[in-house]
């Protein structure tokens, strides 16, 4: 059976189109096929939630580097200029592990109410709710990319070379990174459904996240002696966002250690001495836990999914 | 033909929370507060809808008619069972309710068609006739928080159309709108079932489905009641609702009657187009009651021919047997077999007391060749 239809094209018979399944619940492969099949929609919300932020103001896209510019200069001041922590180039520094951390407080920010701020949405049109999650991760992605930009035209501005022979590490640091901040953004949206005050925890709990990774200070010169001796290293490396700031530091930085400015005759350790191996290996093992960690991340999100109808 | 939709044993029971809180700090500080019942909106539902069938769902409110359609469209995961779908699919559920306000007319069509599956070379395709269909040209490029909600609405409708999916589902949107708009709909679901592709519309008005759909399902309590030709499935439902009336009928204002049948003094219902033609309708009270006695008149089609005033044929019904003779003075009808329902309302017209769907059929006999309904003496002058 075939007629023409009014946009001209003649219809096929369905006789033989594919049969799609709605059952009890789906198993992971089909959910992550669906997600693969609505990257278009995907790319369409991320497209519209910049162009959100960037209609309703009339600064617009600048508004998301104004706060990221103003906490660099913030932390400067405090750590480099009145707590003397001696290290030159702070800003190069500071800089190169605030974008990992923007990215990711941005994301878990916006991410954790977006199902319930969408419950109409959500209750009403199909597709795989954790792209709403996703979408927002998208979002801050795009900001990520704006920001390491500024942080190149800053490394040309001020003549500092990076460890170029490091540059290859950083797409595997960066999949880690959108990794986790994606799994965690959709666990968190979940959960939010059923626990509303997760909203303002994760707020506290970001505050808290910030000073265990080591952006603000340098992890090997300060920290490390001591975790080392307490046996602690280990729990301060469950943190995934350490090794990953680290990486980016080692990039963009690039010195490993360096003539303190208090006390110009010392040399001082910055970041480890991690050979490029090292570097490597620990940040394809973080891949690796990632991807199983995403996996475990959309089943939750799937069983949590089955009753957003009766909570939303 | 194959099956566009199978619908296979489905059910779908929601976790309802009583006082529960849905905080942490509260969940932490009152670990045992709250019940949680499981509430069962859908038990082993079964039907199948073939291409180029229109197939309307009807039950009251709570009825799972809303739940049943969000599982078919992938909304919701049912509890057991497996629903198989074969080609696109649009679902209206909420008109618009993937829309952006901050976001242009524009913009949001292409939101909303990726949120349906559509791509955005499909949209571009069929961009123009989403923006001629909706007439709102001039506001494309309007944020649409500043659009009317009929705008709104039309714009949302628009894409869904527009989008030429295999099977469009339909949920009581097309009371949206003025009537010319509402028309507009209607035609773009008769072209549809022209073209062969396969509907679904769910709505509590009878008289929609009766035009519109070759077949009907009909939910009550979450369980299907019916599953067959619309008129058979609309008269199962019209004699639910009244049963549970009854059943509901605490205060006893309703009394309890019963229409056993309808007669015509000579036994025949064949009537000469034009003649008239008088019925006895048969029933019984279990109390007096006083209320105004309705009919309809149906074509076999579905097509509505005439409905009484339900407020100007006031009737008293004593205690037992009862009859009320129907005088219709003329049946100004072309041949063919009308159908033709009785009932009796309350006085202020507004609640069906009782009803009898297809109480009598009679047969209209015309000598002549033209074709319809209605017969119209004409002549023409030269």
């Amino acid at each position: 059976m075939s007629e023409a239809t009014s946009s001209g094209h003649v219809r096929r018979s369905l006789d033989d189109a594919p049969i799609r399944v709605v059952s009890v619940r789906p198993r992971l492969i089909a959910r992550l096929k669906n997600l693969v099949n609505r990257r278009e929609l995907l790319a369409n919300l991320i497209l519209s939630d910049i162009k959100i932020k960037y209609k309703s103001s009339s600064l617009g896209i600048l508004w998301s580097m104004i706060s990221p510019a103003l906490s660099l200069c913030i932390y400067y001041l405090v750590f480099s200029i009145f707590l003397k922590n001696g290290i030159p180039n702070f800003v190069i520094y500071l800089f190169s592990g605030l974008i990992v951390w923007n990215m990711y407080q941005t994301s878990l920010n916006t991410a954790t109410g977006v199902i319930v701020d969408r419950a109409g949405l959500v209750k009403k049109v199909s597709f795989p709710r954790e792209i709403l999650a996703l979408a927002n991760v998208g979002a801050a992605v795009v900001y990520f990319v704006v920001q390491v930009g500024v942080l190149a035209i800053f490394l040309l501005i001020a003549g500092h070379t990076p460890a170029w022979s490091f540059m290859w590490l950083l797409p595997i640091a960066f999949v880690g990174l959108y990794l986790f901040t994606a799994a965690m953004a959709m666990l968190m949206s979940a959960v939010t459904v059923y626990l509303r005050d997760v909203r303002h925890l994760i707020e506290v709990v970001l505050q808290l996240w910030f000073y265990m990774t080591p952006i603000v200070y340098s992890y090997e010169n300060t920290l490390s002696p001591a975790l080392h001796r307490h046996g602690l290293t280990l729990l301060y490396f469950l943190n995934p966002l350490t090794p990953i700031v680290l990486t980016f530091q080692r990039i963009f930085y690039g010195d490993t250690s360096v003539h303190s400015l208090v006390a110009p005759h010392q040399l001082m350790q910055v970041l480890p001495t991690w050979s490029m191996t090292k570097f490597f290996e620990i940040n394809a093992g973080l891949v690796g836990i990632m991807i199983i960690f995403f996996l475990v991340a959309e089943v939750l999100f799937g069983r949590l999914e089955t009753n957003f109808e009766a909570e939303l | 033909m194959a099956n566009v939709i199978e619908v296979d044993n489905i059910s779908k029971s929601f976790k309802i929370h009583h006082d529960r809180h849905q905080t942490l700090k509260e969940r932490l500080l009152h670990p045992k507060s709250g019940t949680t019942e499981l509430f069962s909106a859908l038990n082993n539902v079964n039907f199948s809808i073939a291409e180029g069938e229109t197939v309307g769902i009807v039950g009251h409110n709570g009825s799972g008619k809303s739940t049943l359609l969000k599982c078919i469209c992938g909304v919701l995961q049912p509890s057991s069972g497996e629903i198989r779908l074969r080609g696109s699919l649009a679902a209206l559920l909420e008109l618009g309710a993937g829309f952006q306000g901050e976001l242009s007319g524009r913009d949001n069509v292409y939101l909303y068609g990726a949120m349906l599956g559509f791509s955005r070379k499909m949209v571009d395709r069929i961009f123009d006739e989403i923006v001629d269909f909706s007439e709102i040209e001039q506001f494309i490029d309007t944020q649409v928080k500043f659009y009317s909600s009929g705008m709104y609405v039309r714009l949302a409708f628009a894409v869904a159309v527009s989008v030429s999916p295999d099977i469009l589902v339909v949920d009581e949107v097309l009371a949206v709108g003025d009537e010319r708009f509402q028309q507009k709909c209607i035609d773009r679901i008769k072209k549809f079932q022209e073209e062969g592709r396969s509907i679904l519309l769910v709505t509590h008005n009878a008289d929609q489905v009766r035009s519109i759909c070759d077949r009907a399902i009909v939910l009550d309590s979450g369980l299907m009641i019916a599953d067959g030709q619309t008129s058979e499935s609309l008269r199962i439902f019209r004699e639910h609702q009244l049963a549970d009336a009854q059943a509901n009928d605490v205060a006893g204002t309703q009394a309890n009657i019963n229409i056993d049948s309808v007669t015509t003094p000579s036994g025949t219902f064949e009537v000469r187009s034009g003649a008239g033609i008088h019925l006895d309708v048969n029933l019984s009270a279990e109390h007096a009651y006083s209320g105004n006695f309705m009919f309809e008149i149906f074509t076999r089609t579905g097509l509505l021919v005439s409905r009484s005033d339900p407020q100007s044929s006031p009737v008293n019904l004593k205690q037992g047997p009862n009859r009320i003779g129907l005088d219709i003075g003329a049946l100004p009808l072309l041949d063919g077999i009308y159908d033709i329902n009785v009932g009796i309302v309350d006085q202020r017209g507004s609640t069906v007391i009782a009803w009898k769907e297809q109480a009598a059929s009679m047969q209209v006999v015309y000598e002549g060749r033209e074709s319809g309904i209605v017969e119209i003496s004409s002549s023409i002058e030269q």
